[in-house]
């Protein structure tokens, strides 16, 4: 599979160096044009849908019941609308944070067990990629819809949107230093601008994502703890409050975009 | 009268209700902050909860007054150190590398290792390197347009020791005042952008 993503980036690598001069070129459309010959996180959509019907813990029981917002057991739609409150854990959850509550109630996992590898290293598969690509193909084509209706999911929101702005540490640096103006890019990568509805609706809508340049689906949370890295910002803990808060007012800020992920990207 | 009551009433509650939301939310960032994050070498949190007056005032979603940043750009000049010995122009070949590095201050980074401008990023400077960003201007042929008078040195100097000093908020690196770069570093992108002999300049 790795092998498959870097010959696709190899090919891909010529036609960025001339398209990535035009500030208006977009990666995804020049990757869509590989989508044809379909994109390598179906393998992991897959391979998710497994794990998620396998029984498994000490438990040995799938993950079939577990309720992703829309009730036990129901996947389909159930990413568009989230993060979201949950009223059996009195808190907003992201998809991430929810898949480790299924994992930890249902088949009796410990929380050290739940969360390990969230990200795959070579070598080091992780069960948690996998899923959250089965689940969010299970929202394909329909439309972001985070209702912030429960005050907690209001709540999440502005503190989301305050941490958007919080520019800090040795840099200065926020989200919004790089992802606030139109047609900037960092080297030769595009960035999307986050305040502009149509920009954060597309880049939502898109990720997760089959990234060609780490051959694996990677995560929301895995996108921002890059951005986060980058912004000299401390390591953010997997899974945590104040991630599933940045999530929810990026989800908001995509509203009625068509849900097209897991997506392929560089 | 009754009317007029309940409409005092209502504005009070409004906006007694609006201005205790707003303090909270500042109070659940510092709460999640302290956390959600790990501290880790020269990356510690303390550095992200307290944010100095620049930050603060930058980190607001809307338009700062016109005294707001004048006061920033002042407050910011008075920071500026000028070299000690009078020297502006250090090695631009070492200047080209400096502005390549984009290591430093990142939690990925091992503590210690010595940090980049990582220029390249956000600007063109030379002609040779193809992959740069347009967060900010171009800056080929930097010094050929400008000259080589003291007055330009400072300016230049000025503005990568501490750029709040020019433009308030800023999205560039305050890289002598935050303590990214060395004197001795800021001398050679000095040189990478004024230097006659620079790429830059050609």
């Amino acid at each position: 599979m790795r092998l498959i993503g870097q010959a696709i980036l190899l090919a891909l690598t010529m036609q960025l160096t001339v398209s990535a001069f035009a500030d208006d070129a977009e990666d995804n459309d020049i990757y869509a044009e590989f989508l044809e010959d379909g994109n390598p996180a179906e393998f992991s959509e897959i391979n998710g849908e497994e794990l998620w019907k396998t029984k498994a813990g000490p438990n040995n029981v799938s993950l079939e019941q577990c309720d992703l917002g829309k009730g036990p057991g129901v996947v389909e739609g159930a990413y568009v609308e989230l993060p979201r409150y949950f009223s059996d854990v009195n808190k907003v959850m992201d998809l991430e944070q929810r898949l480790i509550h299924c994992r930890m109630t249902l088949q009796g996992l410990t929380q050290e067990e739940a969360t390990k590898q969230p990200f795959s290293k070579p070598g080091k598969a992780s069960d948690i990629e996998p899923l959250v690509a089965y689940i969010t193909a299970a929202s394909k084509g329909m439309k972001m819809a985070v209702k912030l209706e429960h005050p907690m999911e209001k709540e999440a929101y502005e503190i989301g949107k305050k941490l958007f702005f919080h520019r800090a540490g040795s840099h200065d640096f926020g989200c919004v230093t790089c992802h606030s103006a139109d047609n900037k890019r960092i080297r030769l990568q595009n960035l999307p601008n986050l305040l502009d509805k149509k920009q954060a609706q597309k880049v939502y809508a898109t990720w997760p994502a089959y990234r060609l340049s780490q051959g694996e689906v990677r995560s929301m949370q895995h996108r921002l703890r890059s951005c986060i890295r980058q912004q000299r910002f401390p390591n953010p803990k997997y899974a945590s409050d104040a991630i599933t808060a940045l999530t929810m007012y990026l989800a908001k800020s995509a509203d009625g975009a068509v849900y097209a992920a897991p997506a392929i990207k560089r | 009268m009754k009317k007029l009551m309940v409409l005092i009433a209502t504005i009070a509650a409004a906006g007694c209700s609006s201005s205790t939301v707003e303090k909270d939310y500042d109070a659940e960032v510092v709460r999640l902050i302290n956390s959600d994050f790990k501290s880790k070498g020269s990356v510690q949190i303390e550095k992200f909860v307290q944010q100095d007056e620049v930050q603060k005032l930058c980190s607001q979603d809307g338009e700062l007054s016109q005294d707001a940043l004048a006061s920033i750009r002042d407050s910011q000049m008075k920071t500026v150190k000028y070299p000690a010995d009078d020297q502006y122009l250090g090695d631009w070949e070492k200047g080209i590398k400096i502005a390549n590095n984009g290591k430093g201050g990142q939690f990925s980074d091992k503590p210690g290792s010595v940090s980049g401008g990582n220029c390249f990023g956000c600007h063109q400077i030379t002609k040779e390197e193809v992959a740069f960003g347009t967060m900010g201007p171009s800056l080929y042929q930097y010094g050929k347009l400008r000259g080589n008078s003291k007055e330009i040195y400072q300016y230049t100097w000025a503005k990568i020791y501490n750029a709040q000093a020019s433009i308030a908020c800023s999205n560039m690196p305050r890289f002598g005042h935050a303590g990214i770069l060395t004197e001795e570093q800021i001398k050679d992108l000095m040189a990478l952008l004024l230097d006659p002999e620079s790429p830059t300049n050609k």
